[in-house]
Formats: structure tokens, sequence, C-alpha cells
């Protein structure tokens, strides 16, 4: 019988690359944990969400230049506002930590400021969101209670499910994914908001299940092959069986990502690309990181 | 097998019919008499989607129970003056009131307060020489109660005056302690609504102190008098002016006994629109009674410590009857009508979350992201198609199988569509095609290694069953923590995607596996185009 193949049967020595691996790993979650350093000192790009304050997103009938616009806004007595161009749009956003007074909406007040100073320009605010600071706080620290839960949880199943190094390792793969994702967005300086919380949550998912899928192979060759080989080509042996499973799901789930990321509207395309990156990242870490950890603890057990 | 075979697709089917007839009110309005037996709810569109306002208000529960103090401490006040109890001091810190009497007054002290203040409890007491300082305060429970009760009464009104205004299909909700979640789908006019719901709207009746006009343009405002500014308006420039007014403290009346509220025109007022008031018996006899003793003063009608007017009272009035005029636009006074006739907010609320959503940019992005997600879903079933030949028409028609169950699911539980719901969906239908693809590999493998195409699918299935099983457990604690501890958005993602991983356990296990098993069994084929 003959099948379409990306991959053929592969012989790839991944516990060989492992030293590798771990170097670039460690640059990514270095990178990672200044992120949620900075995350922590409120120091990073974090949306009204989590600092509370106001956000608008003004559409401008004609086109103007953000440098116009933030020199309103700053002659107006708007120190701390952020401007952000959409691109191919006559769009921005702006952001600034104001919320809300008794009398009035931030939301007004800006408005006021831009058509006070800017009199030729027809504008519309097309979205806003205002957060009050003890909300945003809140939140914030919902989702770190719910991020942390949610791992041991897993952890627990896993440990449950396999073994306690599997629960372990698998568990070290996802804070990694999850830490690199929090680094290059930290790097590129995007915004992190509820959807990016949503997309490290997924991703979080994700990555697991990948690793699931491999470690689910070990396991099984772990049984079969037991006496007659070394674990590290039982463990070699066993990813590169559920390679191409394993390319297949991460190039189907990247298609459809990358169709939101290029065509989603700029509402969808952080989280899109979150997302992407944390495919990639999910895929890399089951792979790369999650089978030679099992690997190292096993050999320094025996 | 024959036998459980049918069972299967039997099972397969009335999930299938089960969806479509949910799923139907989406896309047709059903006639005349089969409108009585089909469903009729659409998907739900959330704010993101549709557009419109989301409020999260908190009552200000503080200032709540300053008033509630504020209004015992003067009732105690006056029982004590109207009882003879003398009293040599009284003050107020927090939720206790102490009051300094002498200690042959101690007994006619506590008669008065357990008769007439039964919720004020005596806390220590303390003496100094013959003088005695009691303190009362109110019990934590009984704080509890008021604070409650204002929560209630606050959501009541925000409820009725939503409701006269005039909005599709809102939500007003209690969340947490104390606050209140108000979602306004499709507004026009946020920021009228936003007034509208956020005005405390209390109606007070003042006499002005004219006695004391001398001193306070010295300087110094008399004990039982406060100073209030007036809001005037010019008529020809149409711009308000605020003048600071002395008034007397004691409220004569209150719009707790008002019984309606209606925008008037015309009469001595100029053509501007008013609004003219109705108080129910009991207003209208103390208000009959104030204009009788007061002929001649100046009455302030007060709305939220703002004077909007302060006539002179001419004659005594009966009936009841009083407008409330202050150079209101139409709106405005149609809204002034509005909070009148809902009622006042027990306390101050503030806005803490307010998320505004223009309708053009919700249906920007429903329009992207379905076309999006449509590309994406089109590109992944050719693909299962390319490389999986016919087993990957199978995987696609699972996997529509899926969507069409999780559409219909959505639509029965009348769960909310938002923004990251569609990402959600999006994300199961990936689950769905890594389920097969983990399985069609798995029957690769089976026949690889020279096994019989029934018992390839057999073994492929089996096999990949443990893994499915594990990733969509994992996925699903996942999801059951985001609804536990997520808010709005990630909840609906939450929902969506644990409502797919549950439906793609079936359709990609145990639907495929069924066609699988169907062709095998009719056409006994010797190979397999997967």
């Amino acid at each position: 019988m003959k099948f379409v193949e990306i991959v053929k049967k592969t012989n790839i020595d991944f516990i060989g690359l492992r030293n590798k691996a771990f170097i670039l790993s460690l640059v990514f979650v270095v990178l990672g944990c200044i992120g949620f350093v900075m995350v922590s000192l409120g120091k990073a790009n974090l949306s009204v969400d989590f600092t509370g304050g106001t956000q608008l997103q003004v559409k401008f009938s004609e086109k103007i230049s953000i440098g116009d616009l933030r020199g309103t806004l700053t002659e107006s007595g708007l120190h701390d506002v952020q401007i952000q161009e959409i691109s191919g749009t006559n769009e921005f956003l702006i952001k600034t930590k104001m919320s809300d007074a008794e009398k009035e909406r931030a939301q007004d007040t800006i408005g006021k400021y831009i058509a006070a100073n800017l009199k030729e320009k027809k504008f519309e605010i097309v979205g806003s969101n205002m957060v009050g600071s003890t909300v945003g706080r809140a939140l914030k620290k919902d989702a770190i209670i719910a991020l942390v839960i949610a791992l041991v949880c897993i952890i627990i199943y896993i440990a449950w499910r396999f073994t306690f190094i599997f629960g372990i390792a698998a568990t070290i793969a996802t804070f990694h994914d999850v830490l690199t994702m929090l680094g290059i967005f930290y790097i590129f300086n995007m915004e992190m908001n509820i959807l990016f919380i949503t997309a490290l949550m997924t991703i979080a998912g994700y990555s697991l299940t990948d690793t699931v899928v491999v470690f689910d192979r070990i396991r099984e060759n772990m049984a079969k092959m037991k006496a007659k080989s070394d674990l590290a080509s039982v463990i070699n042996f066993s990813i590169n069986e559920v390679l191409s499973r394993t390319l297949i799901t991460s190039l189907t789930t990247a298609v459809t990502i990358g169709a939101i990321l290029f065509l989603g509207g700029e509402v969808l395309f952080d989280f899109a690309f979150a997302l992407f990156i944390g495919v990639l990242v999910g895929t890399y870490s089951s792979v790369f990181i999650a089978s030679p950890l099992v690997f190292i603890w096993r050999r320094q057990l025996r | 097998m024959l036998k459980s075979l049918k069972f299967r697709f039997i099972l397969v089917l009335i999930f299938l019919v089960i969806s479509v007839i949910f799923c139907l009110p989406n896309v047709f309005e059903p006639q005349g008499t089969l409108k009585k037996y089909l469903p009729s709810d659409k998907i739900h569109l959330g704010l993101d989607l549709k557009g419109g306002m989301h409020l999260l208000l908190e009552l200000d529960t503080v200032k709540l129970m300053q008033n509630m103090i504020d209004r015992k401490f003067g009732a105690l006040k006056d029982a004590m003056i109207r009882d003879g109890v003398r009293f040599l001091a009284l003050d107020k810190h927090d939720s206790t009131i102490s009051v300094s009497v002498r200690a042959e007054q101690k007994e006619k002290l506590y008669n008065l307060i357990g008769k007439e203040f039964p919720d004020l409890k005596a806390g220590d007491s303390k003496t100094e020489g013959d003088t005695l300082r009691l303190s009362f305060l109110l019990p934590e429970k009984e704080i509890a109660g008021i604070k409650e009760n204002a929560v209630r009464q606050a959501l009541e009104t925000i409820r009725n005056r939503i409701d006269q205004f005039g909005v599709t299909e809102p939500v007003i909700v209690q969340q947490g302690e104390n606050q209140i979640l108000v979602q306004l789908p499709g507004i026009k006019d946020p920021q009228r609504a936003l007034e509208l719901i956020g005005k405390t709207a209390q109606l007070e009746f003042k006499l002005v102190d004219e006695d004391n006009i001398m001193r306070f343009q010295g300087g110094s405002v008399p004990d039982g008098s406060e100073v209030l500014t007036m809001r005037a308006r010019n008529r020809e420039t149409g711009i308000y002016t605020t003048t600071p007014m002395l008034l007397k403290r004691q409220a004569l009346l209150t719009g707790e006994l008002l019984t309606d509220a209606k925008v008037k025109i015309g009469g001595e007022f100029n053509n501007e629109p008013y609004v003219a008031i109705e108080f129910d018996g009991e207003g209208a006899r103390i208000f009959d009674k104030i204009t009788a003793e007061s002929v001649g003063k100046r009455l302030a009608i007060i709305l939220d410590n703002t004077v909007y007017s302060a006539p002179v009272i001419k004659e005594r009035i009966s009936g009841g009857k009083a407008s409330i005029t202050g150079g209101f636009s139409m709106e405005e006074a149609k809204d002034l009508a509005i909070v009148l006739r809902a009622g006042a907010l027990p306390a101050p609320v503030k806005v803490i979350q307010n998320i505004t959503i223009g309708p053009t940019l919700g249906q920007d992005s429903i329009r992207k992201g379905v076309q999006a997600a449509l590309l994406g879903g089109i590109l992944v079933i050719f693909f299962m198609i390319y490389y999986y030949r016919f087993s990957g028409v199978i995987a696609d028609i699972a996997l529509f199988l899926n969507l069409l169950y999780l559409l219909g699911a959505f639509t029965a539980l009348k769960a909310t569509m938002t923004l990251p719901g569609i990402a959600g969906i999006i994300l199961t239908m990936g689950m769905g095609v890594d389920s097969n693809v983990l399985i069609f590999e798995r029957i690769r493998e089976e026949l690889r290694l020279g096994k019989t195409v029934r018992a390839a699918v057999d073994a492929g299935y089996a096999k990949a069953w443990v893994t499915i099983f594990d990733s969509h457990i994992t996925t699903l604690i996942t999801t059951f923590i985001l609804f536990t501890f997520g808010t709005g958005p990630i909840k609906g993602f939450a929902v969506t995607l644990s409502i797919g991983v549950i439906i793609n356990l079936f359709t990609a296990v145990f639907g495929s596996k069924a066609i699988f098993d169907w062709i095998i069994m009719k056409l006994k084929p010797r190979s397999l185009s997967i």
C-alpha cells in the first residue's frame, strides 16, 4: 500500500541533540523570566484589563500622523498616553491610566482634547474599554491563580496516567512554552490582555496534548522493548514514530491560525500571533524538552 | 456487529437531526404550524460582535452606611429633644453614635432607644464623674443586611430605568458582593445611557435659609444649615452657571413618596420642557403642610445635592402636584422623569469598568473572523483529502458533524457567541483534525506491519483512543479551570472549547469508526485508501 507522506521513516537522534536544545531553551526561559518579572513590576505592555485605565479605538475620516495625535494629547496634559497606529487604516489605539471620574468619562475627556486641537479632522470613537484599577488588580491575580491551578491539576493527571517523572517533565515543558510566549511578547512589546491569557492557557493545553502523544508512545515502547534496547534508543524510536503525526497536526493547526493571523483583522491579530508562536514552541518542547528530561531523570535514577 | 453498527448510525443520526433542528432558526424563520414545534432561539452574539456597552458598577457601600448613620443620628437627636432627654454631647464615628448624658438621664435614653431604635445596639460606656458616655452601634449582621438589601434595590432600580429607556435584551446581574454588571447590546447613545443608569436620583425638598443669609454672606454657615450649588441655564446663551445657596439641612420631603413623573411642555415655563411630579397620599399631606406653613419662603428642589430651582411658595398647595424646572432639553427632561419614576439608588454607584464597542467594529470583526475561519477550514479539508485520500473524506465528514453538533448545542444551551468563542470553535476543529491524524497514522503503521484492513483499522482506533482520551482530558481540565476562574471573554472561550472537546470525542472516534466499519463490512476492501 502506498501513502502520501510528508516525512518518510526517519531516524533522528533527538536525545543526542538535547544539549543544543537545552541551551536554546535556556535563552527562551531566561527571556520569559525577565518578562515575568517586568510584568510583575508593571513595566511590560499590559492592557488596561490588568492595569486599570482607559483604552480607546479612534477612527479618523482622513489620514493623520501619529505624531500630530500624540502632540495634541500631550499638549492637553495627558502625559501617560500611549498611542498605537493600526496599520492600513486611519485608526489609532489610545491608552491612558486615566479612568472615569465622577462627573465625566475618560473617553469624553480625550474626545474633547482631540476635537479642540484637531478641529478640521473628523473622528469617531469606535470602541472603548475603561477598567477601574481594583478590577484590573483582581483580574491579574485571578489569571495567575487560574494558570497555576491548571498546571497543578495537569501534573496530577499525568502523574496518575503515567508516572511522576513524566508528569514533572510535561509540566516543565509546559512552563517553558508559557514563559517563551511571555518572553516573546515582552521583547516585541506587544500588548498582554485577556486574550493573551486565553492564548497562554490554550497553548498550555495544546503543548500538553503534544507531550502526552509522545509520552504515550514512549510508555508503549518501553513495555515492548524493555530488555532489548537502552532508554535513549527507545525514546528516539518513539519520537521518530510519531513524528509525522506531530508535524501534520502542527501544520494544520498553524494553517488555521495563520489564516486568522493574516485575515482575522486587528482585533484578533495579537491573539492569533500568540497562538501561532505557541504552536511552534509547543511542538518543539514536546520533542526536544519533555522527552530528553525524562531520559536524563530516568538515567540518574538507575 | 451489524446490530451495533446500526445502533451507532442511528445514534449519530439522532444527534444530527437534533442539531439541525436547533440550528434552523439561525438560517430561516419557520412559519405556520411548524413554528409551534420548532425552537426559535438564535445564537446570541456577544457585545464584542454586536456592539454595545458593558458596564461594571460598584455600589458605594461606605457612603451607604454613612447615609444610614447620618439619618439615625438626626432622628435620634430629634427624638431626644422631643422627649426631653437632656444630653451634653452627641457625635458619630463610623457606625457608632456616642451620647454623653448625666447619670439620671440614662434610663430615659435607654427606653427611647429600645422603643424607637431597636436596631441600634448598646456598645461600651464610660463614666467620667457624673457624666456617662454611652455608645450605640449598628451590629455587623444588621450592616450586612442593609448592604445586601441596598444592592438588591439598586439592581431593581437600574432594571426599571433600563426597561423604561428601552433596550432589547439587556443583562443586569449582581456580581460579587456589591457590584452590578450591566450589558446593553446595540445601544446607540452610550453616554446618555450611562448618565441614566449612574444617576443616584435622590430628590429632596428643603427650605432656603433666608434668615441667616447675612451671616452666610459674612462667610459662616450656621448650625442646621448647609450650602449646595444651584444650577441655572442662561436662556440666551445656553450656558450653565452655578451659584452657592444656603439651605436648611433638614429635608422636608423626598422622592420616596413620589408616584409619577412626566415630561410636560409649556405654560408659565416659556415652552421649555419640565417634569411634573405627583406624590402619594402621605406625600401630598406633607407637601400641603410645608406649603401652608411657609408661604412667602423659598422651597428648593434638589436632585443629587444640586439645586434645580428654588421658587417662592405663593400659596398653600394641596393635591400633591409639583413641577421641576431647570432649563432642561427635551432629552434631559425625559431621562429625569425616568429616573424619578424608577426611584433613587440607595447610594451612589461608581463605574469601575466600561467597555463600549461601536457597531461597526463589531461587524468588522465578525466578518473578518468568520472569513479567516472559513478559509482555514477549507485549507484543512483539502489537505486531509490530499493526504489521506478517501479516509480524509471520512475525517472531513466527522469534522462537519462536529461543527454542526457544536452549533446545535450552542444554540440549545443559549450560550453567547463571542470573539474568543469563535477562536474556541477553530481550536476544536484543530483538535478534531488531530484526533483523526492520530488514528490514521496508527492505521498506516498497522497496515505497514502487514495486517488486514479490518485488523489495522480496529487496532489503529484502539491504540489511538488511549492517546486521544488523555489529550482531551487534559484540555478539559484546562477549560474547566478557565471557566471557574476566568471572566467574560475567557468564560466564553472555555465554554465553546469544552463543549467542542466532548463532541469531538464522539464524532472523531465513534462517528468516523462507524463509517469505516460500514465500508469494511459492505465492500470488504483488500486495501484502504488512507
